[in-house]
């Protein structure tokens, strides 16, 4: 399944939301179209909202992973600017 | 000549402490106003009110302070901008309603689409006593449906398709009931936990849930001297025609048992559910 190779990581699980979708927002922004981003989120209401949130704003998730601490990480493609 | 107060109030001047004058409330449907709406209402506010308006707690406008013989020139100064008094007392008040889908990505029906029809069938309608709709989008509840005798909501009927999901287990965090469970390459849904909130549809990167739009319907919502919720008495209702269907029914029942000044609720109360929900499942399946 894991046909992807993460290109970047951002840690998300020091800010509450609304800025826990700006900071993986920025950390997007930084990447090339087709590049892989990593976010590293909170159980609870970012792993709810997060994921949507980048599928709106058209990018293409890949994976939830859950890391069984907690946190989870998103794999999401970047498809648009 | 005296003062008909009654039929003031009707066509929509609320009077006021302040003698002569009143507080205009105009026909809003859904919260919504165009610009044009809004310039002649501040226009009239400078020139015949005291400069400002009040939002009501129902999404109205007012415009307090207008004296009695300016009446008439307020309502065609108005008529300019396509503005028109509303109505108080025992009718259908304004239709309420949240954005809904065609601006709000949670919206999962078009709600002032829906509010605009309820304000053509019904608004002004003579009943017993005054009658609310509102209309909400989704789950949040924005518009808080269950506060009115008839309160709709936006829902969405799911269903998972095998073949195009990447298991990548998003919708399962994003199901806030706990419905969905992945499992060894499969998914359940849980029907008696599904709330037709529609997460699911709005966060599945692959369009692997598809929803169906549909309406949940409250009945009996006051909030004001009692304070009840409406209750849901049908399943998801799929087409408009099934929901007006369905309001068409619910109105009428008011109007054929209710007491004079008798809300809805009290009227459900002393009549019996079970007959408002043999009416209602009637319309229900047409």
């Amino acid at each position: 399944m894991a046909d992807y190779v993460i290109d970047e990581r951002v840690d998300i699980t020091d800010v509450v939301c609304p800025m826990t979708f700006v900071k993986a927002k920025v950390a997007m922004e930084e990447l090339e179209i087709g590049q892989v981003l990593a976010i590293t989120m909170n159980d609870g209401e970012p792993v709810q909202n997060v994921p949507r949130s980048f599928k709106e704003e058209g990018q293409q998730i890949l994976k939830l992973i859950d890391n069984e601490n907690g946190t989870y990480d998103l794999i999401v493609k970047k498809l648009e600017d | 000549m005296a003062v008909d107060y009654g039929a003031l109030k009707k066509g929509g001047f609320m009077r006021q402490k302040q003698k002569n004058n009143f507080s205009l409330r105009l026909q809003v449907v859904g919260g919504t106003l165009t610009a044009e709406n809004l310039k002649i209402i501040a226009e009239v506010a400078e020139k015949y009110g005291d400069g400002h308006v009040h939002l009501t707690s129902r999404q109205g406008v007012e415009i307090p302070f207008i004296k009695l013989d300016d009446i008439d020139e307020v309502k065609e100064e108005l008529a300019k901008g396509d503005c028109h008094p509303g109505v108080c007392g025992p009718r259908v008040r304004t239709v309420t309603a949240c954005q809904g889908s065609e601006i709000c990505p949670s919206g999962n029906i078009d709600s002032y689409k829906i509010a605009l029809e309820l304000d053509k069938r019904y608004f002004a309608r003579e009943l017993p006593h005054k009658f609310k709709f509102g209309v909400t989008g989704c789950q949040n509840n924005c518009l808080k449906a269950e506060e009115n005798d008839v309160g709709i909501k936006g829902a969405q009927i799911v269903n998972w398709k095998k073949e195009d999901c990447i298991m990548c287990g998003v919708c399962e965090k994003a199901c806030r009931e706990g419905a969905i469970t992945i499992q060894n390459g499969n998914i359940t849904l849980d029907e008696q936990k599904c709330n037709n909130c529609g997460r699911c549809v709005k966060s599945c990167p692959t369009d692997a849930w598809e929803g169906t739009p549909g309406f949940m319907v409250s009945f009996g919502g006051t909030f004001g001297n009692h304070i009840s919720e409406g209750k849901s008495l049908l399943p998801v209702i799929t087409s408009e025609e099934q929901l007006y269907r369905v309001t068409d029914a619910a109105i009428q029942f008011f109007d054929d048992y209710a007491n004079p000044g008798e809300r809805f609720k009290f009227t459900i109360d002393r009549v019996g559910v079970d007959k408002l929900e043999k009416v209602l499942k009637e319309a229900y399946n047409g």
